[in-house]
């Protein structure tokens, strides 16, 4: 593969720093979504994500996903050695179907979320996270 | 009825703002600068706003070179605040020998600073504020914050300096962010007893993800409900040390300022303020993405701009830093609308305004502890020692030269940070001036070893840090100083990419990537540091020397496009 990761981060990035459309990404995580999407269409839908846009802690940095009616949603760190984190299931009498926890990052990424519909459709979001070294604030 | 936008041209075209222009021509030719002309303001509207930001307990008058290299990330290159030299000159319609292009640019500072002397001091701004209460009583006075840090005064008392000036001033609202490295339990037991409000929308809790400091503060003005949003510095735990207030979470929160706006807008704000230390280019898109700002007062990079630039229907406004400048911002707002404004970026021209006897006896008071400590001369400087930039100014590399001789290191690192203030050629370099660039709560110099690669990792990670095409992930500060190391910087190329040509000077030979380098810095945000504190190892050095005459960097070379 020729293109590398940042080119990758830079055409998902347009200014934005969540999108909610499909975008490019790694075949690792290509491979991540397939295996939760079993294949299926992903399409435009209220997925979102919070997270920091440099994390003030690489070891522990806070995201949170919500979508209102998923059955569940799955992140994923696809950086990390290990990139699934978690995936969340929602019952039907869920008030909130929203989901906070805190990931550890191996590197700057994309945090990508999964959120499985009641139809069996899936949405897809993402948020760029960067991990620095920190420093020289002034 | 006329359209808030046009009126808004209208006000451009013709307000004070191309008035004050004219004058400052008019003062150029006649080679003087009056108090009268420096506070001349015809009163407007019911509301006046007094800005004040990034003054780094700078409580007497400074010698101060704005930047010569300001490029910002590519996409807002060229516009303001990016602007130097003679490009911010021609932008804004300033005569090159004028009083104004003096105390906002860096060409001939040496020159124009013999003619018009320093500028800053707190007794002069309070001059100037009493000056604006006479017009407007209930004016209200709003600090950015960075306050609290940047002297030996301030770093001695824990930044009581500063806050019993900042009392006396009569501030009415401030946001921080170098507060916090006083660590946060003197934070708050400052807060506990400060006579005004302390807001940060964006400080939380890590445990519970809480919010920590007011939100907001409304304030009744004029028969007009005003909010003032506060917004710290949203990198604070990633640009400083977080072990230092370990419970504290900042970030932007972009999605909670906009709930706070419409929360104040809810409770009948006719006028909404957010008080930022964001930094100007992040100011810039929050105030593009979150609706319902009437004016965002920027902090944070240090910018001084003599006109409000507009987003949408937004006016930011940057005071600049040292004490340097006041804003004075009036404003019409009728109907919970603003409807006009008249804006004036007033210099604190220190040999112009006569100093407030009250602040002044204040501040001596406040110096008398250290003044012996203080005023100790060092050595003397033959060149002009400044800062402020993108790169390594003159200061910056003399303190580099320092670390390589006194710890015996091949390369030097030291921060990049804006604050500093300048020498003329000539002056003496007293203790205070070595603090003034040196003063903090983490100043401990470390020497390790680190190889070529981790040098060029961390060069990338900073230069990303400056140069993200996204405001949002820029950290703020400039790129580090380095000493003993010449490099080459693409600074529009993407990160990996940027730094090349590393160079070790003493050799001349290219940095190898797998050689260990012995290298002194200070400023670590790491707990646990050793080493002698910077202002010692500076003041040795520049001691040996006697005096010192250090020529511009010309060993970091720059490229854009």
């Amino acid at each position: 593969m020729t293109y590398s990761r940042r080119r990758t981060l830079a055409l998902g990035l347009g200014g934005l720093f969540v999108t909610v459309v499909p975008m490019r990404v790694s075949a690792d995580a290509q491979g991540l979504i397939a295996a939760f999407t079993g294949g299926a269409e992903i399409v435009e839908g209220a997925l979102h994500i919070t997270a920091p846009e440099i994390a003030e802690n690489g070891n522990a940095v806070p995201v949170t996903v919500a979508c209102p009616d998923a059955v569940s949603i799955r992140i994923l760190a696809p950086a990390n050695p290990n990139p699934e984190v978690c995936t969340v299931h929602f019952g039907p009498l869920a008030g909130s179907h929203s989901a906070t926890t805190r990931i550890r990052m191996a590197e700057t990424m994309d945090v990508i979320a999964l959120a499985e519909m009641p139809d069996g459709t899936f949405v897809q979001a993402a948020a760029n996270v960067r991990v620095t070294i920190g420093g020289c604030g002034g | 009825m006329i359209s808030r936008r046009e009126f808004f041209q209208a006000s451009l075209a013709a307000s004070a703002l191309i008035g004050a222009q004219g004058g400052w021509s008019r003062l150029a030719a006649q080679q003087s600068v009056h108090q009268d002309d420096l506070l001349r303001f015809d009163t407007f509207g019911n509301v006046s706003l007094i800005h004040i930001t990034d003054i780094h307990a700078q409580l007497k008058p400074v010698w101060f070179r704005e930047a010569s290299v300001k490029l910002g990330a590519a996409p807002v290159r060229g516009q303001p605040p990016h602007l130097v030299g003679q490009d911010f000159l021609a932008h804004y319609g300033l005569d090159a020998t004028s009083a104004m292009a003096h105390a906002l640019t860096h060409d001939d500072f040496v020159a124009l600073g013999r003619a018009y002397g320093r500028m800053g001091g707190m007794d002069r701004v309070a001059t100037i504020i009493n000056a604006i209460r006479a017009d407007r009583p209930d004016a209200l006075l709003l600090d950015g914050g960075d306050t609290w840090h940047g002297s030996m005064t301030a770093l001695r008392s824990n930044g009581q300096d500063m806050v019993n000036v900042m009392n006396a001033l009569g501030v009415d609202a401030m946001t921080s962010h170098w507060e916090f490295t006083l660590g946060a339990d003197r934070v708050d037991e400052i807060v506990a007893d400060l006579p005004f409000a302390f807001l940060g929308q964006n400080i939380f809790d890590t445990d519970w993800n809480e919010p920590v400091y007011d939100p907001y503060r409304m304030f009744e003005r004029g028969g007009v409900r005003v909010a003032v949003i506060g917004q710290a510095f949203p990198y604070t735990p990633i640009a400083n040390p977080s072990w230092m207030f370990p419970g504290l979470s900042f970030g932007i929160r972009e999605q909670r300022m906009q709930d706070m706006v419409n929360e104040v807008r809810a409770q009948g704000a006719d006028l909404v303020v957010v008080l930022s230390h964001n930094g100007f280019d992040v100011d810039r898109q929050m105030a593009a993405r979150v609706q319902g700002i009437d004016i965002v007062l920027t902090g944070h990079t240090h910018d001084a701009l003599p006109e409000p630039l507009l987003v949408g229907q937004t006016l930011l406004i940057a005071s600049g830093s040292n004490g340097k400048f006041v804003t004075r911002l009036d404003l019409d707002v009728r109907d919970g609308r603003m409807m006009g404004f008249r804006h004036k970026l007033i210099p604190v021209f220190a040999d112009v305004i006569e100093p407030d006897a009250d602040m002044a006896a204040l501040i001596d008071a406040e110096r008398a502890p250290y003044l012996d400590e203080l005023t100790e001369i060092v050595g003397h400087t033959d060149s002009l020692l400044y800062r402020r930039g993108n790169f390594n100014g003159t200061w910056d590399d003399l303190i580099c030269n320092a670390l390589i001789q006194e710890r015996d290191a091949e390369i030097a690192l030291s921060p990049g940070v804006r604050w500093g203030p300048s020498l003329m050629p000539g002056d003496a370099i007293t203790r205070e001036d070595i603090y003034n660039m040196t003063a903090m709560s983490y100043g401990q110099v470390y020497r390790r070893e680190m190889t070529g690669a981790q040098l060029h990792g961390a060069l990338e990670d900073i230069a990303e840090n400056l140069f993200h095409p996204d405001p949002y992930f820029q950290q703020g500060g400039d790129m580090v100083r380095v000493g003993g190391l010449g490099y080459r910087i693409a600074v529009d190329a993407p990160m990996g990419e940027r730094i090349s040509g590393m160079v070790h000077l003493a050799s001349g030979d290219p940095i190898a990537m797998d050689r260990a380098y012995m290298v002194a810095g200070w400023a670590s945000v790491n707990e646990g540091t050793q080493g002698p504190q910077i202002w010692d190892v500076v003041e040795s050095y520049i001691r040996a020397q006697g005096r010192v005459s250090v020529p511009e960097n010309t060993t970091i070379e720059v490229v854009t496009g």
